[in-house]
C-alpha cells in the first residue's frame, strides 16, 4: 500500500547505472594497480604490450603506438573525462545518477560518494612511478568497498538496493569475462601445465585484477595453473568476484525486484537471467576447456546483455500500450 | 515585562546598530525592548561574542551539510551558493499574527474568486470593476483557461504572499505570489536549526509550530483530487536536478511521503496521467507542480518545452488531473492588477481589505505616468510580470542614467510597469560580522488553500543583508531568518 512499493522507472536507471559506474571505476583502479605493479618487475612483456594489454583486459580498443607512454597512459585510463570508463568518468556518472535520486538514498551513501567524486576530481595527476598514484587508487577501491558497505547498512533492502545489486553484479560478471577470456588470449594454457616464473607472475596478476590471489591459494595451492585460476574465476560459488557468484545475484536480485513491484511480464527476464545462471552453475572446467573457453565466455556476454535489455523492456523503458498497471 | 536601555548600548554587540525613523522589530522608541524580544535580548547578553560566533558556525555548516543551496543565474553556469541565514529570529506577538491570518485568507479568498470570475463570466470586468485591457493585456493571462472548470474552483493553492511592515508598524501587502512560490523550505529547515541552537530560548519564548507544514500541504493536495478518486496519488513535478530550487522540491517530496516526478515520467494516455514505474503505470491524481505555465505542455503551450508532459493540458481540461496551482493563475499576481485587489474583496466579500495594498501607481494611467516620470528618484518602479526582484528600479539608489534608461522603458510599454513610493521596511536585529546590527526584513507567510485555509504560523523573514538595502531576494544578496509567532 502507499507508495512503498512503487519506484520510478527513472530512479531505478538511476541506481542501476549509479552502481554500474562505480563497479566499472573500482575494477578500472584494481586493473591499473596490479597491471602498473607487473611493469616495474622485469619481464619478457615489454611496456608497449603491457599497456595494450591493460586496454585489452578493461575491455578498451587498443590504445595508439605513439600514445603508449606511460604518463599518457596514466592520465588517460584514470583522469581522462572524454574516456567514458576512465575512474573520473565513472565516479562523475555515478554522482549524476545519484544526484538524481537524492531522495531515495540515505544521506550518508550521497556524502560518501560526494566526498569520493571531490578527491578524484581534485587529484593532481601522478606519474605512474609516483608513490601517490598508488594512493588514488587505493582511494577508489576503498571508497567504493565504503560506499557499499554504507549502502548495505544504511538503505532498506528493497527495490530499490535491488537495482543497486544487480547493476553492480551485471558489470561484474562483464568485467570478470573481459579479464579472462583477455589473459588467456595473451596466456594460453599449454597442454601440460605452466612454467616460469614470468607466466606463474601473470596468472598471479590475474587473480590478483580479481582480488582473488588469497582465497585462490586457500582453495588450491600458491602455484596456480590455467585450469584452476579458470575454474576458480568462473565457476566458484561463494566467493564474490567469480562469474558464478555474479550470476547467482543477478538472477536472486532480478527475482527479488519482480516480487516486490509487481510488474507484469516479469516473465523473460526471469527466464534470462535463470538461464544465465544456470549456464554457469551446470557447467565443468573440463568440458568448457575443450570445447573451447572463448566461445563459453562469449557466451555469458551475450547471456549478460539479454538480461540487461530484459530488464529494460521490463522495468524501465517499456512500451505504454502493454503495461497500464492499476 | 520591558526591559529599559541605558543611553549608551550595554554592550560592544550593538554598537554598530542602527535606529530611525523605520519601524524597529526588536526596539521600540530609542529605548525599550519591545516584551516580545525581551527573552532573546537578555539572552544575547548573557551568551557574549564568542558563544553567539560558534553557533553562528554551527548553524551554516548545518546549511553547508545539508546541501541547502540555490543556483545563481547570470554568473557562471550553476554557481551553488549556500543559502545566506540568520540566526536570530524574528519575533511575531500573537495578535499580531492573527490580524495577518485573517487578511491573507481573505485575500486568498478573493483572488481564487476573481481567477474563476475571469475565466468564465467575467463580472467584474463588465461591472469596470476592474479594466478588462488589463487582464486580457497581462502577460500571464492564459487564453486556454477560458471555460475551463477547475476542481473546487481553487485556482491558488499554494501562495507566498509578501508583507512588509511600515513605520507606523502596520504590515502591508507588497505582491501576492500566485504562481509557484518557493522559499518555504527554508523556513522549515531553519527552524530545525534554530530549535538545536537555542533550545532553552526557544522553550521559554513559547512558539507556535511549523513542522505540520508537509503534512498540510498533502492534505490540501489531497483535497483538490478529482471528483471519485479515493486514495489520490499525489505527486511533485520538478524541472529536475539543474533547477535552482531543487533542494525544496526534494525536501518538500520527502517531507509528504509523494514521488518527485519530472516530465519525462509522465506519460499521457487516453487523456489520463500516468507516471512510470517499475510495476507499469501508476495513475496520478494531484501534480503539485513546480514548473511555469509556459513548460507544462508542449502540445498547448511552448512547444519546445522537455520538462513537462504532451497531453496534459487536455487531461486537466477534462478534469482527470488536477494541477495545483491551476494554469494561469499569474493573471492574479500581476503587479498592476495587484492594485486592484481592496477593489475585489470589496466586490465579491462586500469585506474591507484587512491588510492594505502599497499605494501603487499604474503606468498606463497617462496622469499617473506624467506623475512619476516627473519624480522618478523617489519611486520604486517594478515591471508587472517579473519576479525575484528583477527588472526594477529603486528610485532614491539610482543613477540618472539608471533612470533615463527606465523612462525610456516606460514610454515603449507603460502597461509593463508600476511605480510604488519607497517603503522604509522595518528592520531587525541580525547578527553580522560579530555585531549585531539592524536590517530590513519582510516577510512571506505561505497560505495554504484547499477543502479550508491553512496558514502555518510564521512565514519566511527575508533579510536584505547589505547595510541600508532594500532588496530582499535571495538573488540579490538577500537571506532568511526563522519567523517565531508566540503563543501567547
Amino acid at each position: 500500500m502507499g507508495f512503498d512499493g512503487m519506484m520510478l522507472s527513472r530512479v531505478a536507471d538511476s541506481l542501476y547505472w549509479m552502481s554500474r559506474y562505480l563497479e566499472r571505476a573500482e575494477n578500472t583502479a584494481r586493473v591499473m594497480e596490479v597491471q602498473l605493479n607487473l611493469l616495474l618487475d622485469r619481464s619478457p612483456m615489454p611496456a608497449d604490450n603491457r599497456w595494450r594489454h591493460m586496454h585489452a583486459l578493461l575491455g578498451l580498443p587498443n590504445p595508439k603506438e605513439s600514445a603508449r607512454e606511460s604518463s599518457t597512459m596514466v592520465q588517460s585510463l584514470a583522469f581522462d573525462m572524454s574516456h567514458q570508463s576512465s575512474i573520473l568518468s565513472c565516479i562523475t556518472g555515478a554522482r549524476e545518477n545519484a544526484r538524481q535520486v537524492r531522495e531515495e538514498i540515505s544521506s550518508e551513501m550521497w556524502e560518501q560518494l560526494n566526498r569520493m567524486y571531490h578527491a578524484v576530481r581534485l587529484a593532481d595527476v601522478p606519474e605512474s612511478g609516483d608513490s601517490s598514484l598508488h594512493d588514488f587508487l587505493t582511494t577508489i577501491r576503498e571508497g567504493v568497498h565504503l560506499f557499499q558497505g554504507i549502502t548495505d547498512s544504511t538503505m532498506t533492502h528493497g527495490e530499490g538496493w535491488e537495482f543497486i545489486q544487480l547493476g553492480r553484479y551485471l558489470e561484474r560478471a562483464h568485467s570478470l569475462t573481459r579479464l579472462v577470456s583477455a589473459h588467456f588470449r595473451e596466456f594460453p594454457h599449454g597442454p601440460e601445465g605452466d612454467q616460469g616464473t614470468a607466466l606463474h607472475l601473470e596468472r598471479v596478476g590475474l587473480l590478483r585484477c580479481c582480488t582473488a590471489f588469497e582465497a585462490f591459494c586457500k582453495a588450491y595451492s600458491a602455484d596456480p595453473q590455467p585450469e584452476d585460476v579458470a575454474e576458480f574465476l568462473i565457476l566458484h560459488p561463494r566467493f564474490p568476484r567469480s562469474i558464478r557468484f555474479s550470476t547467482l545475484h543477478i538472477a536472486s536480485s532480478l527475482r527479488a525486484i519482480g516480487d516486490i513491484s509487481t510488474a507484469r511480464n516479469r516473465a523473460e527476464a526471469d527466464r534470462l537471467a535463470g538461464r544465465l545462471r544456470a549456464t554457469v552453475d551446470f557447467a565443468d572446467i573440463g568440458e568448457i576447456l575443450s570445447t573451447g573457453l572463448e566461445p563459453f565466455l562469449r557466451n555469458l556476454v551475450r547471456q549478460c546483455q539479454l538480461v540487461d535489455e530484459a530488464l529494460y523492456e521490463t522495468y524501465i523503458d517499456y512500451p505504454i500500450e502493454t503495461a497500464l498497471a492499476s | 515585562m520591558t526591559v529599559s536601555l541605558q543611553r549608551d548600548w550595554p554592550s560592544a554587540l550593538f554598537e554598530r546598530y542602527e535606529l530611525d525613523d523605520a519601524f524597529d522589530e526588536m526596539f521600540e522608541g530609542r529605548a525599550e525592548v519591545r516584551p516580545q524580544y525581551a527573552p532573546l535580548y537578555k539572552s544575547l547578553l548573557e551568551l557574549g561574542h564568542e558563544e553567539m560566533q560558534r553557533r553562528k558556525q554551527a548553524l551554516d555548516l548545518s546549511f553547508l551539510h545539508q546541501g541547502i543551496t540555490f543556483t545563481v543565474y547570470g554568473e557562471q553556469t550553476g554557481t551553488e551558493r549556500i543559502f545566506p541565514n540568520d540566526m536570530l529570529p524574528r519575533i511575531l506577538t500573537r495578535g499580531e499574527w492573527e490580524t495577518i491570518e485573517r487578511g491573507l485568507i481573505q485575500r486568498i479568498t478573493a483572488l481564487n474568486l476573481f481567477l474563476e470570475d475571469v475565466y468564465h463570466d467575467g463580472r467584474i470586468l463588465k461591472d469596470r470593476v476592474v479594466p478588462a485591457s488589463m487582464v486580457y493585456s497581462c502577460r500571464h493571462y492564459r487564453r486556454q483557461m477560458g471555460g475551463v472548470s477547475v476542481r473546487r474552483n481553487c485556482y491558488v493553492s499554494v501562495a507566498g504572499t509578501d508583507l512588509v511592515r511600515l513605520p507606523n508598524g502596520r504590515f502591508v501587502v507588497l505582491e501576492d505570489n500566485l504562481r509557484v512560490p518557493s522559499g518555504v523550505s527554508y523556513m522549515l529547515v531553519s527552524r530545525q536549526v534554530m530549535k538545536r541552537l537555542f533550545p532553552a530560548l526557544y522553550q521559554k519564548c513559547g512558539v507556535q509550530p511549523i513542522d505540520h507544514y508537509g503534512k498540510a500541504l498533502l492534505t490540501t493536495l489531497q483535497s483538490l483530487a478529482p471528483e471519485g478518486r479515493e486514495d489520490p496519488v499525489v505527486v511533485l513535478l520538478t524541472p529536475g536536478v539543474y533547477n535552482s530550487a531543487y533542494f525544496e522540491h526534494a525536501y518538500l517530496a520527502r517531507q509528504m511521503g509523494t514521488p518527485l516526478v519530472e516530465g519525462r515520467d509522465l506519460v499521457v494516455h487516453d487523456g489520463i496521467v500516468y507516471m512510470r514505474t517499475t510495476a507499469g503505470l501508476r495513475r496520478v491524481d494531484v501534480i503539485y507542480r513546480r514548473i511555469d505555465d509556459d513548460f507544462i505542455d508542449p502540445l498547448a503551450f511552448r512547444s519546445d518545452s522537455t520538462l513537462g508532459a504532451a497531453g496534459l493540458f487536455q487531461a486537466f481540461r477534462d478534469g482527470n488531473v488536477t494541477l495545483a496551482n491551476s494554469l494561469g493563475t499569474g493573471v492574479a499576481d500581476d503587479k498592476a492588477i495587484y492594485a486592484y485587489v481592496p477593489a475585489m474583496i470589496r466586490y465579491y466579500l462586500g469585506e474591507d481589505a484587512i491588510l492594505d495594498n502599497v499605494e501603487t501607481f499604474l503606468l498606463s494611467d497617462p496622469a499617473q505616468r506624467a506623475h512619476v516620470l516627473d519624480h522618478l528618484e523617489r519611486y520604486v518602479v517594478k515591471a508587472v510580470g517579473e519576479s525575484g526582484g528583477y527588472g526594477m528600479l529603486v528610485g532614491p539608489h539610482s543613477t540618472a542614467e539608471q533612470r533615463e534608461e527606465f523612462r525610456l522603458r516606460i514610454l515603449d510599454d507603460p502597461r509593463n510597469y508600476i511605480a510604488q513610493p519607497t517603503l522604509r521596511l522595518s528592520r531587525a536585529p541580525c547578527f553580522l560580522d560579530g555585531r549585531i546590527e539592524s536590517r530590513h526584513v519582510d516577510l512571506r507567510p505561505y497560505v495554504l488553500f484547499g477543502d479550508k485555509a491553512t496558514v502555518v504560523p510564521g512565514g519566511l523573514t527575508r533579510v536584505a543583508l547589505t547595510r541600508g538595502s532594500l532588496v530582499v531576494n535571495s538573488s540579490q544578496g538577500g537571506g532568511s531568518k526563522d519567523t517565531w509567532v508566540l503563543t501567547e
